[in-house]
């Protein structure tokens, strides 16, 4: 049947001595359980796999151990029942011979099992529930790399599978595990065609193919297909056939292009191995817990093919096969071709482990010296992907990584042929892997150091911006004070009221000095109280003294008695005064605020000049001591008409005293005038019209209200320390002015001197105490 | 018209020429301010080149600063980070001879090393935070303070301004994603013994 198909040929390719007989004189053993197993948590390709068990616990066989982290990830499952010893770093076979994340279990031997999931009917099984299945098992390609099967056999959407080709070629010389597969579980490859068949919606041809040199695999493998629309090809041994892109191109002859998955063609491409352990995994629920492990080489006694636990340490497997450490050259893990020397013998099966090979010296003596390469282009005949080893291995050399991009270095396979062509021995594919890594490498590191330059740039952005954004404020507040300090300026030069640069200051000095006067005249009351007093005293005093041997006439005695009752009434409307000005005086502070209720921040400072100057303007504009002046100069006008009234009257009747009461009038005239003297002195400009003056102040007491009201709610928007420093300016040019009224006050010894003094000290407390407050 | 070219045929080769000049010129001044490029187009290749670790060793800060200073004529080997593989690519890129690193500006290190914070001796005063230039610090005032690894250059710059000494250079743990092959031995240093009479040691595989 197989001869029926077209092969292609591939370019290159070499032929070393198979030596696969060795292996294949024993039928298929099965390794028995090793005292502990060591399950590495990468053993495929992608990230490592997360362990789902703790130190001391009890697994049993097929039990979850660590669980996929990702997609490109794959589980990985306890092989028999024990205790889990360690998870920790141990030895994994590798080339690079370094520790790895591992599960260790110490096996009881028992080989207890957890329940397995079987399924009778793989058509019942959905595409999604036979990938889940496949997942779930922790399948990876056995054929030598370790994908995450699951993900390949799960294709983009745009790559339409039109071919599946089960690999069975096995060309690398000494491995014969997939042969012994084929030969025993032929049944279950084909199977598990038919499932991954299904798996990619059936694509037109599914093929099998197999190098001529295993002729009872493909007859076991053609028995078993016959009659299902599976062809097994055979063709022509030659290694590296068995490359996935080379056995895609001898039985399609099509290449996958550089740089692309063979999906991209339509085609993929599965292990025979892998595809019996995706049908057990599905069909009895089986995950990947074991394998078919080629134990050849001439240092062992016994050569054949095991069934082996993963897990398993090779020494043990040695040991069981009676490895003798002395023979053997080394130790390879995989083929002679592009299998590499296992660092320790102690480092366990894994699920890309296929072979062990324990050559002796004679079998595979060590690498003789490499010599200058002679230039003879036998590399490049040999090479199955067309590239040009030679180039490669100069621009390698000098690591001229753009050259061996250019040269296509990374369609390298490293299966080895142009090594073992070269007549110089130059470990070509030594370098081919090495500059691999480094260009690797070289572009990790570039990555990082973009990533680096982005984030530096960005950090001098923002640090740019940041300073910008300070620079900006800095220059705002600089402007702001420059502002302030030309309006302070301007207001101390001219004091133009229409422009007070401080309204705070000005309504309060305002509001002062209209204050002042009710201070004033109270003083001023006080003292006409004392005098009055005084003068009635005196006015009794002539009176019990008399004048010695002088009669005291009657009309002197009228004259006394009148001038004792007007000194009286002096005196009496002193006193008024004095208690009306001290009602006066007191009401504003007992009146409620409202400005202060309305701005809680000054009221809590209890002496914040703005509520301060508002209640002062306000009760300013409800009485001010001009009116109460008025009042009281009516109040005279009629005291004077009545005594005019009187006077008139006395003269008219002939009365004696006529003359008192004359006397009295003219006193009366002359308060009056004392009266309109002090209300002039009061509101100098405005005597004249007291209804248009009293108009007057109360507009200007509004004005400084209205100002005082502004500013408090300029203050409410500054920050404290703003506002505490315009206090403390408005303080203190007040402050400054207080002092030079004093000393002129002083000068002119003015009779309100203590009154300015008092007001100076109290100005300087609270600068004091603003200045402490900052 | 032919006439005329021909009668003078002096006057007019200076005409189609001096035509021709202020046509080519008209194109070239175009070009030069339509396709006028802001910056050095080398400075970016030479930056490129340059690790970016951002360390300031050279004398620059940052790597942008000294590929501008490369390009302005400093010399190329005033970079430790990068060390002789970035000197040697400079000088392929600029066609001078490679000089050694200039050793004023600190040594090269084969190995990669990354900042660690002691995590509990920290006492989140925030000053590496601030020195770091790629802003691989996290933390705030008065909280541990922790690097992130992978955003790590290597720069040392956080290690001076940390008040309490808590700041290791540490070598970044190499794995099996970092590991490669190695390069084989040139092959003019191993010894060859090809004669056959040298061949008594390996006399097997002969």
């Amino acid at each position: 049947m197989g001869s029926l198909i077209k092969v292609w040929d591939i370019p290159g390719g070499v032929h070393p001595p198979e030596n696969k007989a060795q292996s294949l004189q024993l039928p298929l053993g099965k390794a028995p359980l090793p005292p502990n197993l060591t399950l590495p948590l990468n053993q495929h390709i992608g990230k490592p796999a997360k362990p789902v068990v703790a130190v001391g616990e009890r697994v049993l066989g097929g039990q979850l151990v660590a669980e996929a982290e990702g997609v490109f990830s794959a589980r990985v499952h306890a092989p028999s029942s024990g205790t889990i010893s360690a998870i920790e770093d141990r030895l994994i076979p590798h080339p690079s011979g370094y520790t790895a994340p591992c599960v260790v279990i110490d096996l009881d031997g028992k080989d207890e099992w957890v329940p397995l999931e079987r399924c009778e009917d793989l058509s019942s099984l959905s595409k999604s529930d036979i990938l889940d299945k496949i997942r779930a098992a922790g399948i990876a390609g056995l054929g030598g790399a370790g994908f995450p099967t699951s993900v390949k056999l799960n294709p983009r959407a745009d790559h339409k599978i039109h071919t599946l080709i089960l690999n069975g070629t096995e060309c690398e010389p000494y491995i014969t595990a997939d042969d012994i597969l084929m030969q025993t579980k032929a049944e279950e490859i084909i199977a598990g065609s038919q499932l991954l068949a299904k798996l990619l919606d059936f694509p037109e041809k599914v093929l099998i193919g197999v190098e001529d040199n295993k002729p009872e695999a493909i007859a076991a493998l053609e028995k078993a297909a016959e009659g299902k629309e599976i062809r097994v090809v055979s063709f022509p041994t030659k290694y590296p056939s068995g490359g996935e892109k080379q056995l895609i191109q001898i039985l399609t002859g099509e290449e996958v292009p550089s740089g692309q998955i063979p999906a991209s063609i339509g085609v993929v491409c599965q292990n025979v191995g892998t595809t019996v352990a995706a049908y057990r995994a599905v069909r009895h629920g089986e995950p990947l817990v074991s394998r078919i492990t080629t134990l050849v080489g001439e240092a062992l006694e016994t050569q054949r093919n095991v069934e082996v636990l993963l897990g398993t340490p090779i020494e043990f497997l040695l040991e069981e096969h009676g490895f003798n450490a002395k023979k053997a050259s080394r130790l390879v893990m995989g083929g002679p071709m592009m299998g590499f020397a296992l660092p320790e013998p102690s480092v366990p099966v894994i699920k890309t482990t296929n072979c062990i090979l324990a050559p002796t010296k004679k079998e595979l003596p060590p690498p003789q010296p490499a010599q200058a390469c002679i230039r003879c282009g036998l590399c490049a005949e040999a090479c199955p992907a067309s590239l040009l080893p030679q180039q490669l291995f100069w621009y390698a050399q000098s690591e001229d990584f753009e050259k061996l991009e250019a040269h296509n270095l990374f369609d390298c396979i490293e299966c080895g042929a142009c090594s073992y062509v070269c007549p110089s021995h130059i470990p070509l594919v030594q370098y081919y892997r090495a500059s691999k890594g480094a260009i690797r490498l070289q572009q990790q590191e570039k990555e990082k150091s973009d990533r680096a330059r982005r984030r530096f740039e960005f950090r001098q952005e923002r640090i740019a911006k940041e300073e910008a954004e300070k620079a900006a404020k800095r220059e705002a507040r600089k402007k702001a004070a420059e502002e302030a300090k030309r309006k302070l300026a301007e207001q101390e030069k001219g004091g133009a009221p229409h422009k007070p640069a401080d309204p705070v200051a000005d309504a309060l000095a305002k509001a002062q000095a209209k204050q002042k006067s009710p201070e004033a005249q109270r003083a001023k009351l006080e003292r006409s109280l004392e005098a009055a007093k005084s003068s009635l005293e005196r006015a009794r005093q002539p009176l019990e003294p008399s004048e010695p041997g002088a009669e005291v006439t009657d009309e002197q005695r009228e004259k006394q008695k009148a001038r004792i009752k007007q000194a009286e009434l002096k005196v009496q409307e002193a006193e008024n005064k004095l208690q009306q000005l001290t009602q006066d005086a007191q009401a504003p502070e007992s009146k409620p605020e409202p400005e202060t209720k309305a701005k809680p921040e000054s009221k809590a400072k209890g002496e914040d000049p703005v509520a301060a100057a508002i209640a002062k303007a306000q009760a300013k504009v409800n009485m001010s001591p001009e009116d109460k002046l008025r009042s009281s100069l009516e109040s005279l006008y009629k005291r004077l008409s009545k005594a005019e009234e009187k006077a008139a009257a006395a003269r008219e009747a002939g009365d004696d005293k006529a003359d008192a009461l004359q006397q009295g009038v003219e006193k009366l005239k002359q308060k009056i005038a004392d009266t309109q003297n002090e209300l002039e002195a009061l509101t100098p400009s405005t005597v004249a019209e007291p209804s248009s003056a009293s108009r007057h102040t109360e507009d200007v007491a509004t004005q400084a209200i209205e100002r005082a009201k502004a500013k408090a709610a300029a203050m409410e928007t500054m920050s404290a320390e703003d506002k505490l420093r315009a206090q403390i300016e408005s303080v203190k040019a007040r402050l400054e002015k207080s002092r030079e009224r004093l000393a002129k006050a002083e000068a002119e010894e003015n009779e309100n001197v203590d009154a300015f003094r008092a007001g100076v000290t109290k100005l300087e407390d609270k600068l004091h105490q603003l200045t402490e407050d900052r | 018209m032919l006439d005329l070219i021909v009668q003078n045929p002096i006057a007019s080769a200076l005409i189609a020429l001096g035509g021709l000049a202020l046509v080519f010129g008209a194109v070239l001044g175009f070009a030069a301010v339509r396709f006028r490029l802001e910056e050095d187009p080398v400075i970016q290749q030479i930056d490129d080149l340059l690790p970016q670790t951002q360390c300031g060793q050279c004398g620059y800060p940052g790597c942008r600063p000294y590929a501008q200073a490369i390009a302005n004529g400093d010399a190329i080997n005033k970079c430790p980070p990068g060390g002789q593989a970035t000197i040697n690519s400079l000088a392929d890129l600029l066609d001078v001879e490679a000089p050694t690193l200039d050793a004023e500006h600190g040594e090269e290190s084969d190995v990669k090393k990354v900042a660690y914070i002691r995590e509990d001796e920290c006492i989140g005063c925030t000053k590496c935070i601030q020195a770091c230039p790629v802003d691989a610090i996290i933390g705030a005032a008065k909280q541990m303070h922790t690097v992130i690894v992978d955003e790590c250059t290597g720069c040392d710059l956080c290690v001076e301004p940390c008040p309490v000494d808590c700041i290791d250079m540490v070598p970044v743990e190499t794995g099996l994603n970092e590991w490669k092959w190695d390069k084989p031995a040139p092959i003019e240093e191993r010894p060859l013994n090809i004669i056959a009479s040298d061949r008594g040691t390996t006399g097997e595989a002969a």
